[in-house]
């Protein structure tokens, strides 16, 4: 909080002080000081509107709306007023529920799994000279396939009469498994092909950062007789730790908004295996076509992001006190 | 323990470990794509070698059926667009935030806002979107997707082109002004040719994520404002999966990515990791 005070004491001081030691401003100061303000509010004026009209007016509007049943006949709704039912019916929502929590699980094990992979293959790549490019071009694929084109392909991949995975795994002798169809490996079988999609990311941002670590450092520890391990440990490791934070919280912030793979691969089953909050939402809201209801889901959604935020944030805040 | 034959060794095997890695990514894909050239019987039957054929390009493309020609320039129209306004929009106000003389707190309202509505997740936006472009008349329209995907895409664009008008240097701004430049003429002949690269990387990323977003176009279109994402997973959900003709849309659709990752690669990249590291 300090330096932002003392930093705007400055700016004010800064600004203060013109006026009070020149003596009279020209017609010509005056002309340009009019000019910048027009061209100030005129370059943020785009971004500015659309935000508000496309932003916070219909978050406005979200909001208001999650107080109302709304029903529908012949292409137009009556409101009727429902205070805070919708906010009570969606505790005793299982479906809700059940999205909450696959969502978390969904989270943790697709980042975590991500974090891990893209930092073995950085780590390997930054060992390689000759054909890191190549490896980084295939390797960068994946970040570029829309979302629902990896569902399409695994819904292919991990089909239990075709797909590839089956065939695979029954050349070494293994019964074939209905990945996407059965309650146990539904969620899992999700998660890893998020692991698939995203570990690129990762990989990529880990590379940079792996390339951008000081060379000195490491033959420093090399003159010290430090092993492999303890190179990682104790040098890469920490150094790499502020783009680990970044690159976590960046794909965490995405995982929780998981909906494309599982429309596609599972729609949600079976059962309620692989339902996510987003996917909950979208039945809810506009499948069952219930706009209060699913408008009161979408504001606890992004109450809950909000929550989410707010401890990462603190633990950040923690993280640089405690430094 | 650090001989030439040992340290050879470990090189041979870093590339073992990443050739796998790239064919754990290749093959699915590849894979995909064949399925695209195959017959629906040559792919249940799981027969490894086949026939290619190109019914199933045919039906998706041409078709009386199939819309995906439609589909396809709704999202060329969709990611033209909403990369424009929103490289426009984001371009001015990143300079105007870092170079005009905003009061800080505003600044930091500003873009704090933009950040923590980039974490929303797309779907509930989608709720919100569609209430309200159905209230002013907009809902199954392209221009309703130009204008949500311009916003979904507007905090990562006016962070990233942030940082570029950082790098611009102030003194270079500075003695354009003493030369009397005008702000357009300032942004126009100084700061524009600077930030080009990093536009454009800035202008892959938007046109791919609007190209890719599924959840938004889902509900904001119908069968003929549907965009290809929305088209593909129409394939997988009729009573009968169509899964050649599924993997044919799939092989279609991914064709802007390779042609962006062959010629923009260095972008792609810059744009990644900049956005994250910076």
């Amino acid at each position: 909080m300090k330096p932002i005070a003392s930093a705007a004491a400055h700016v004010a001081a800064v600004e203060a002080e013109p006026s009070a030691t020149v003596s009279q401003p020209t017609a010509a100061d005056f002309a340009r000081g009019l000019d910048e303000r027009l061209w100030r509010w005129l370059t943020l004026s785009p971004a500015l509107l659309l935000l508000l009209a496309l932003s916070v007016l219909p978050l406005l509007n979200l909001f208001a709306t999650s107080f109302f049943t709304v029903s529908w006949s012949g292409g137009h709704s009556s409101f009727t007023a429902a205070g805070l039912n919708n906010y009570r019916e969606l505790a005793g929502d299982t479906l809700f529920r059940a999205g909450i929590l696959n969502t978390v699980l969904f989270a943790l094990f697709a980042v975590g799994g991500q974090m891990l992979c893209g930092f073995v293959l950085a780590l390997l790549c930054t060992g390689v000279a000759r054909g890191r490019l190549l490896y980084r071009t295939i390797f960068i694929l994946p970040i570029l396939v829309p979302g629902i084109v990896v569902g399409a392909i695994w819904k292919l991949l991990l089909n239990y009469d075709f797909g590839l995975v089956n065939q695979a795994t029954a050349l070494i002798g293994f019964d074939a498994v209905n990945w996407l169809g059965s309650a146990n490996t539904a969620l899992a079988s999700v998660i890893f092909v998020d692991i698939w999609h995203w570990t690129p990311f990762c990989f990529l941002l880990f590379l940079a950062g792996l390339q951008s670590l000081p060379q000195d450092v490491y033959e420093a520890a090399k003159i010290d007789g430090a092993s492999g391990w303890q190179e990682l440990a104790y040098v890469t490791l920490p150094m790499m730790l502020p783009t680990i934070m970044v690159t976590f919280a960046f794909r965490l912030v995405l995982a929780f908004k998981v909906f494309d793979e599982v429309y596609l691969l599972t729609g949600g089953g079976p059962g309620t295996a692989t339902q996510v909050m987003s996917f909950t939402l979208y039945q809810r809201f506009f499948r069952e076509d219930q706009t209060g209801y699913g408008s009161a889901m979408s504001v606890a959604i992004i109450f809950m992001t909000c929550l989410l935020l707010s401890a990462a944030f603190a633990a950040r805040g923690r993280m640089g006190a405690a430094r | 323990m650090n001989g030439p034959t040992a340290s050879r060794t470990r090189l041979l095997a870093t590339h073992i470990l990443l050739i796998a890695a790239a064919l754990l990514v290749l093959v699915p894909v590849v894979w995909v794509v064949a399925a695209g050239f195959r017959t629906q019987i040559s792919l249940l039957s799981g027969a490894f070698w086949f026939t290619p054929v190109l019914k199933n390009f045919n039906e998706v493309l041409f078709s009386k059926t199939s819309d995906f020609l439609v589909n396809y320039r709704n999202s060329l129209i969709v990611g033209l667009l909403s990369t424009l306004i929103c490289l426009v929009a984001a371009t001015l106000a990143a300079w105007s935030l870092n170079r005009m003389s905003w009061p800080r707190w505003f600044v930091h309202i500003f873009l704090g806002w933009a950040l923590v509505f980039h974490m929303f997740p797309p779907l509930a936006l989608a709720s919100a979107w569609f209430t309200i472009m159905r209230t002013v008349g907009l809902d199954n329209t392209l221009t309703a997707v130009v204008l949500a995907h311009t916003v979904l895409n507007l905090p990562m664009a006016l962070w990233l082109m942030g940082v570029f008008v950082r790098d611009v240097p102030i003194e270079l701004e500075e003695a354009a002004r003493l030369d009397g430049a005008t702000t357009p003429v300032l942004l126009w002949r100084i700061v524009l040719p600077i930030i080009a690269p990093g536009l454009a990387a800035t202008a892959i990323l938007t046109f791919v994520f609007s190209w890719n977003d599924f959840g938004v176009a889902l509900t904001l279109t119908m069968k003929q404002t549907a965009t290809v994402p929305v088209a593909i997973a129409k394939f997988a959900q009729d009573y009968e999966i169509l899964y050649t003709q599924m993997a044919a849309a799939a092989a279609l659709s991914i064709l802007p990515a390779l042609v962006l990752l062959i010629i923009g690669q260095r972008y792609i990249v810059a744009g990644l990791t900049q956005g994250a590291v910076k």
